[in-house]
Formats: structure tokens, C-alpha cells, sequence
């Protein structure tokens, strides 16, 4: 029964699986070069960008190629401890990477000047601030974790490769947004201030690290191919995994607040450390002066 | 602005706080770490424990993740506009440190009974106690810097 199961649930995958892999590969391939003429153009132009922004964003592309590889996915479907190790790569570590490189203000910086200010008003919108808001971004991040794991929904994707890559675009997507909801190097006025932000930060260490240990005294999700013991190690990946991710974005947010909280105080070197760091004129002062 | 910018006057309070806030997460980490992990003396999960253990077990775990370095950053930007004060920083981390400790002790332990030091063991008080003088001589270090600190600190400013 069990082995029927597997040559049931396995053999018609793997095929369908690589298709998509390139997909997804081809798409991260896109944006790669994309943000990296951008930077290129912007130097150029005599305007400076980071070069650190640059290396970020890069690694950023590197780790989902890696994560949507086709041997990560093979690995990924037939081992718990291959998907628990993508996931920290698809929707923790690799958007921590990605929203360090800032690209929506290089974007703003770089695009014509009409679609910049689109981009703008979009970003000033009030759906852009409800969506964006951390307690938004954090329930459809950790929400879409809780509701895999401990719902029949992680079985259910073995039976549908379109399933399959909503869930993997869903970790990517939602772990971006609720990194970039967080740390927030791109302008956002209407960001709201950093105790609220750590404050959903908190929240969201402690589900991350309930979730786990929940998983791994009660071998959620259950009724899968995996045994209990593959459950457990996975579950311990996510918590140690998860932790040291967590740490690298709670340093990142307070990074960033002394770097702006040192701004009027180091006025001699305010140009200097301005060009360095995220420049983008008046909006920058204004989410400054906010945050 | 320049004024509040190269002002030699020290932040005492901060420099307290921003310590305490080390002190705590370094303790908390030190427990996690040694008694966790090192000598798996109480584990990842007890399976004895309630659910609500394990969720008090994750708040306690992202708070202390959080305040080491909040704490870290706090001096850091004293130490940048020159008003960290050393010793009330140093009173801070070991009153921080020695207060968690026995709170861990007396609270988690003893009150909420989350977990306990060590299991299989004939007598758990050795145990108990050690862990809570420990903690207490800790605290004590942290109070009598503090007052040092101040002493000093009421010394300077009667010359001045």
C-alpha cells in the first residue's frame, strides 16, 4: 500500500517538476538582470548605488536559483528535511537578501520619470499600506506556514504540480513582503514606526518557533510519506534555521535605525554617509523623520 | 543639535538599561545553550510540559533574541555621541544578567513549573539552589557596582 502510494504520488511529478523549475529559473533570471543593467546604468550616470545593495540583491537570486534547482525540488519531494531546508531558503534567508539590495528604489531611480511617480503613488496608496502593513504581512506569512503544516494541505500538494508552485511562489512572495514590511530599506512613508515593527518581529520569532516544536513533539503534518523521526529532524531544522535568519533580520532592522539615527548627529560626515547609504532625496528624509 | 551631538555628559540611565537588556539576553542564550543543548539537561521539549509551555517557551525565546540586540545597539549609539557610562553599564549587564537567572529560577521553575533543571535525578534541591544563589550573587555584583557607580558618580560632581 505504501509503495503504491509512493509510485502514485512520485513518478508522474517528476517531469512536470523540472517545466516549472525552469520557469521560475528563467523569471529569477529576468529580474537578476534587470536589477543588475539598472545598478550598472545608475553608476554610469555618475549617480552612486551600493555596491553591497548589488552583492545582496545577487546572493538574493542566487539562493531561490538554488532553491528552485531540480535536484532541490527532487530532494525537496521525497525528503521533509529537503523541503524544510527550501522553504528557509525560498521564504526566509533569500528575502532577507533581496530587500537588502533595495530594488523598488532602484527602480523608482532608474525607470522613466513617468512610471516613477506610478511607482510612487503606488506606494503611497492605501492598499499598498494595508497590504504592506507587518501585521498583514505577517499573517499571510506565518498564517500560510500554520496552514500548511498543520492542515491536510501539505498532502495534498504531492497530487498537483500547480498547487505545488502556489506554495513555493506563496513562501517567496509573503516572505518578502513581510521582510521588506520589517526592515524596510525602500521609501515608504507611511511605514509604521520601529516599535510596532518589532513588535510584529516578536510576534513572529515566537509562532516560528512554536510552530516548530509543536511539529516536532506531535509529528505534524501528519498522515504524510515521512516517517516521524524525518518529521522531528526537519522540525529542528526550521527552528535553528529559523533562528539564526531571525537574528540576521533583527540586526538588520536595528542597523538601519543607527544609521538614521545617526544622521544629524554626524553632519560632517552626513554627505558622505548619505551617498553610502540608501539615497533618494526628499522621500528619504520624510520616511526619516517618520521611522 | 551639535550641542546634544558632542555633549560630554553621559547617559547614565541608557547606559544602565541598554546593559540590562545584554545581561538578560546573554543569560537567557547562556541557558539555551548550556543547559539546552550542551548538557541536554532539560530539552528542546519536555514532553510533560503543557502546550502553553511551549508557546511561553517561544515568547521567552524571540523576546531574548530581540533585547540582545536592541541592548547591543542602545550602547552603541551612546558610545557614539561619547555618553556611555562604563561602570553603570557594566552594574546593568550583571543585574540583568543575575536578575534573569533568578527569575528563570523562581518563576519558571518553581512558580510556572515549565520545566525543571535537571530530571532523574534522587534530589532536585541541590540543583534549585545552586541555580537560584548563583543567580542571586550575580544580582548582588550588578547592586553593588550600581551603588559604586553612584558613589563615584555624587564624589565627581561635589569636586566639579
Amino acid at each position: 500500500m505504501y509503495l503504491l502510494q509512493c509510485s502514485y504520488v512520485l513518478q508522474p511529478h517528476s517531469k512536470e517538476h523540472h517545466h516549472g523549475s525552469f520557469v521560475f529559473l528563467l523569471l529569477i533570471s529576468i529580474i537578476f538582470a534587470l536589477y543588475v543593467v539598472a545598478a550598472f546604468s545608475l553608476n554610469l550616470a555618475g549617480k552612486k548605488w551600493g555596491n553591497w545593495k548589488t552583492c545582496s540583491f545577487i546572493s538574493g537570486c542566487i539562493l531561490v536559483a538554488i532553491a528552485l534547482s531540480p535536484t532541490m525540488l527532487d530532494y525537496a519531494h521525497h525528503d521533509f528535511r529537503g523541503h524544510m531546508i527550501q522553504h528557509l531558503l525560498l521564504g526566509m534567508l533569500a528575502p532577507v537578501a533581496l530587500v537588502l539590495g533595495a530594488p523598488v528604489t532602484l527602480a523608482i531611480r532608474t525607470v522613466p520619470h513617468q512610471a516613477s511617480k506610478a511607482l510612487s503613488s503606488l506606494l503611497n496608496s492605501t492598499f499598498f499600506h494595508f497590504l504592506s502593513h507587518p501585521v498583514t504581512a505577517f499573517l499571510l506569512n506565518i498564517g500560510g506556514m500554520y496552514a500548511l503544516y498543520l492542515t491536510p494541505l501539505y498532502n495534498n500538494l504531492h497530487n498537483s504540480a500547480a498547487l505545488h508552485y502556489a506554495v513555493h511562489f506563496h513562501f517567496l512572495a509573503a516572505g518578502y513582503l513581510f521582510t521588506w514590511s520589517i526592515i524596510g530599506p525602500d521609501p515608504a512613508p507611511r511605514r509604521p514606526k520601529l516599535f510596532t515593527r518589532l513588535l510584529v518581529l516578536f510576534l513572529s520569532v515566537a509562532a516560528h518557533a512554536f510552530l516548530s516544536k509543536f511539529m516536532y513533539a506531535y509529528a505534524y503534518p501528519k498522515n504524510s510519506l515521512h516517517s516521524e523521526a524525518e518529521i522531528k529532524e526537519a522540525a529542528k531544522i526550521m527552528y535553528y534555521g529559523g533562528d539564526i535568519i531571525e537574528l540576521l533580520i533583527i540586526i538588520a532592522v536595528f542597523t538601519i535605525w543607527y544609521n538614521k539615527k545617526g544622521k544629524p548627529y554626524y553632519s560632517f560626515h552626513k554627505e558622505k554617509k548619505y551617498r553610502a547609504g540608501s539615497c533618494l532625496g526628499v522621500q528619504q528624509h520624510s520616511s526619516a523623520a517618520k521611522g | 543639535m551639535t550641542q546634544t551631538a558632542h555633549s560630554t555628559t553621559k547617559d547614565f540611565k541608557r547606559s544602565l538599561w541598554g546593559a540590562v537588556l545584554i545581561g538578560i539576553g546573554i543569560m537567557a542564550g547562556v541557558d539555551e545553550i548550556i543547559f539546552h543543548q550542551v548538557l541536554s539537561w532539560h530539552h528542546f521539549y519536555d514532553r510533560s510540559t503543557p502546550e502553553i509551555g511551549l508557546l511561553t517557551d517561544g515568547l521567552l525565546h524571540a523576546a531574548e533574541l530581540i533585547v540582545i540586540v536592541a541592548g547591543f545597539f542602545v550602547l552603541l549609539d551612546l558610545r557614539r555621541s561619547n555618553a556611555l557610562h562604563q561602570p553603570k553599564a557594566w552594574a546593568g549587564f550583571f543585574m540583568g544578567a543575575g536578575g534573569f537567572q533568578l527569575f528563570d529560577g523562581l518563576v519558571d521553575h518553581k512558580a510556572l513549573k515549565l520545566h525543571q533543571i535537571r530530571y532523574n535525578v534522587p534530589d532536585l534541591l541541590p540543583y534549585d539552589l545552586s541555580w537560584n544563589i548563583a543567580g542571586l550573587i550575580i544580582l548582588l555584583i550588578g547592586i553593588i557596582c550600581n551603588s559604586k557607580a553612584n558613589k563615584n558618580l555624587q564624589a565627581t560632581t561635589q569636586t566639579a
